[in-house]
């Protein structure tokens, strides 16, 4: 198999040019999707027969939840690829997409939390699922705090690697343990949204949602790596020849 | 192998001058424990329900204590730099590190926790999950303490780091543990939590040296 795309990819003033194109085709999607999304949510879809209009959180709460999840997969991928192959660009990835991950684990939690307020009467319960992501909470601020603790950047990057993958690792350990320990404390007495029954006028904007945040992630993520691209090679002759451009 | 005994054998030796190390950690383990009583209820039913937790929560405590000088005074003086050099694979030296580590803050640790059992009123079939789970556990959060410890060995102040660091990693050292003597209280069979923290055990043992020795790499670059 021929690798060079793999390569070139890692190249900064090659990415920079990439990620410059890929922008519009993530953001435009991304703009279409959440509006599309949050009015088939919002107004199209019925009200919940026990829930009512409370349900309709679900529409910001499930899309950012699956979000918290991949991006640290991402962030870990990332930075498996920085620390084997030292490419400086899957480090800056690492780094730029843990704060969006860490951002969407938070907004995981307060939504749950104002959901939880009118449905179970508790800000917050210590369930499985919310103990899991609060986990992930921590580990994404671990894993930022290590990066940038170091006065090296690269070397931030290697140590935080390590961290993200011993992260990884532990990640369904500490899913199945939460929910094993839950299953002790208390049974089932709430109930949940059960994924097989919801309707489909209330599945489809959920779904659309869920295109949508993954879009827009993806859109911030290249945002984000080409300023830090242009921060980290200030001084090389392809950053001075895109400001004579500029100028 | 005989490098191996030998950076053990001087640890041991240094963590022996030092005393106030290994006796810190199971006084560190009663003055947390005794703080509880005081500060939610001395009450027999209370006590006995949030003993095993107390004692898992001091242990981790106590384990992170003399983290933050697990490696730092090989890497001050320079030593940690021969050791790199030296043709033995680094994470065997961090694996020797991390079991010096258990045996000067874990098991001193084993030791009081009977002790703080019994100022809390636990059942005598409950004590002996209690520090099985201990057992088990407590080298675990050596392993896991060793990865943190050797990620930060160059950073000046790491020590609420590490915690930051740590605790997460930690959480289902701390569930099983506590399962398993939840189990025990009620009467029924505390064998599968066991079998998941040795489980984990066997990861922990297998992975974390390779993960401090890699991150100490890291660290001398």
């Amino acid at each position: 198999m021929n690798w060079t795309w793999f390569h070139k990819l890692g190249s900064p003033p090659h990415f920079y040019r990439i990620a410059g194109a890929m922008i519009p085709w993530f953001g435009w999607p991304a703009a279409v999707l959440l509006f599309a999304g949050l009015y088939g949510g919002l107004w199209l879809a019925p009200p919940d027969y026990q829930m009512g209009d409370g349900f309709r959180i679900i529409y910001v709460h499930v899309p950012a939840a699956w979000l918290s999840m991949a991006a640290y997969v991402a962030l870990a991928v990332s930075a498996a690829v920085g620390l084997i192959w030292r490419m400086k660009l899957a480090e800056l990835a690492a780094r730029n997409i843990a704060p969006l991950g860490a951002a969407f684990t938070l907004l995981t939690l307060v939504t749950g939390s104002l959901w939880g307020r009118p449905m179970w009467g508790t800000w917050w319960e210590w369930d499985a699922r919310m103990t899991s992501e609060l986990v992930l909470l921590f580990l994404y601020l671990g894993y930022i705090a290590l990066h940038d603790a170091f006065p090296e950047r690269r070397t931030g990057a290697r140590a935080s690697a390590i961290l993200a993958l011993v992260g990884l690792v532990n990640i369904p350990i500490i899913h199945f343990s939460v929910e094993w320990w839950h299953s002790l404390h208390q049974g089932a007495t709430i109930t949940k949204l059960s994924a097989p029954s919801i309707a489909t006028e209330m599945l489809v904007p959920l779904l659309v949602m869920a295109l949508g945040f993954t879009a827009y992630f993806t859109a911030v993520v290249l945002v984000r790596l080409r300023v830090a691209l242009l921060e980290s090679e200030r001084d090389t002759a392809w950053v001075r020849a895109l400001g004579a451009d500029d100028v | 192998m005989s490098m191996l005994a030998a950076v053990v054998q001087r640890d041991l030796r240094l963590a022996w001058r030092r005393w106030p190390e290994f006796a810190l950690p199971p006084l560190f383990v009663v003055l947390v424990a005794s703080l509880f009583p005081l500060g939610i209820s001395p009450s027999q039913a209370v006590l006995e329900l949030i003993a095993p937790g107390v004692v898992w929560v001091a242990a981790l405590l106590a384990a992170l204590l003399g983290l933050e000088l697990l490696f730092r005074p090989d890497y001050d003086d320079g030593a940690l730099e021969l050791l790199a050099l030296s043709p033995h694979p680094l994470a065997a030296m961090a694996a020797s590190r991390i079991a010096v580590h258990w045996l000067v803050t874990g098991v001193p640790i084993l030791a009081v926790a009977p002790l703080v059992a019994l100022m809390y009123s636990v059942p005598l079939e409950v004590l002996g999950v209690l520090m099985l789970g201990l057992l088990i556990g407590t080298p675990l959060l050596s392993l896991i303490g060793g990865i943190a410890a050797a990620l930060t060995v160059s950073l000046k102040r790491s020590a609420p780091l590490l915690a930051l660091l740590v605790l997460p990693l930690c959480i289902p050292v701390l569930i099983f543990g506590t399962r398993a003597t939840a189990l025990a209280s009620s009467g029924l069979s505390a064998a599968a939590a066991l079998y998941l923290l040795g489980a984990m055990l066997v990861l922990g043992v297998t992975l974390a040296p390779l993960a401090a020795g890699a991150a100490l790499r890291i660290s001398l670059e």
